[in-house]
């Protein structure tokens, strides 16, 4: 995985690259957790991301819940396709902020 | 078409990927939508982080090996996982509920979601767990 940061006002925006499992999770999370906590609001750009597992749908929810604690919000997006069912098969789409 | 592809890897996070990589190139020989080879592989995936995170649970490093055996025949899929970790209690396996939304416990739930079934066998004596997984394609 690979990654890429871009601010814009009050805005990080995070472009994730690659196949986000267990073996990275740390690594995407010390990328975003510390930016919720900053309190900006965090856009996160999928679309690069081929494959995501339970590992990566969990640092999606705890980024969210995160933010929500730091009043703020972290928007999903431009998901691909393969990591939108996954996500759909968590029945999270209600729950995550998906745009 | 009948296949049989067994292959072992590194107790490790480090080694996910190989195993996705192992279980896409073994599907890629079999005529299935790539939306259910997806799910198969994610299945896998799933099976595979589950050794490295709970029968190997608080084990920093190891050299272990875990072995994965990928067997169709006609339309019954079968996906065999062995290891050498901590035996596992299939009991104790449960996934989170869905609405109680909070990081972890998803990975059986996927399996669940993917597979016909889950069943841990006691029918190996050189390894301590055989999960086996089983779809009808």
């Amino acid at each position: 995985m690979t990654y890429k940061v871009t601010e814009e006002g009050n805005i990080s925006t995070v472009f994730l690259n690659g196949e986000i499992d267990m073996d990275v999770t740390e690594k995407a999370k010390e990328v975003i957790l510390p930016i919720v906590e900053s309190g900006k609001e965090v856009h996160l750009n999928l679309k690069d991301v081929s494959y995501m597992d339970s590992s990566g749908i969990s640092v999606l929810i705890e980024s969210h819940q995160k933010a929500l604690e730091h009043n703020t919000k972290v928007i999903v997006k431009e998901v691909s396709k393969s990591v939108l069912k996954v996500i759909m098969m968590a029945k999270l789409e209600q729950i995550l902020n998906l745009e | 078409m009948n296949i049989e592809e067994s292959k072992d890897f590194l107790v490790s996070t480090a080694s996910l990927k190989e195993v996705r990589t192992f279980s896409r190139e073994v599907f890629e020989k079999i005529n299935l939508p790539q939306e259910q080879k997806d799910e198969l592989v994610l299945a896998i995936a799933e099976a595979a982080q589950n050794i490295v995170k709970h029968a190997y649970k608080d084990v920093a490093e190891t050299s272990d090996r875990m072995e994965i055996k990928i067997s169709l025949k006609d339309s019954d899929l079968e996906i065999g996982f062995f290891d050498k970790g901590k035996a596992v209690i299939p009991e104790n396996i449960q996934h989170r509920k869905l609405d109680d939304i909070k990081p972890g416990g998803l990975g059986t739930f996927f399996i669940k979601q993917i597979m016909d079934a889950a069943v841990f066998k006691k029918d190996q004596k050189e390894w301590v767990n055989h999960l086996v997984l089983t779809k009808k394609i």
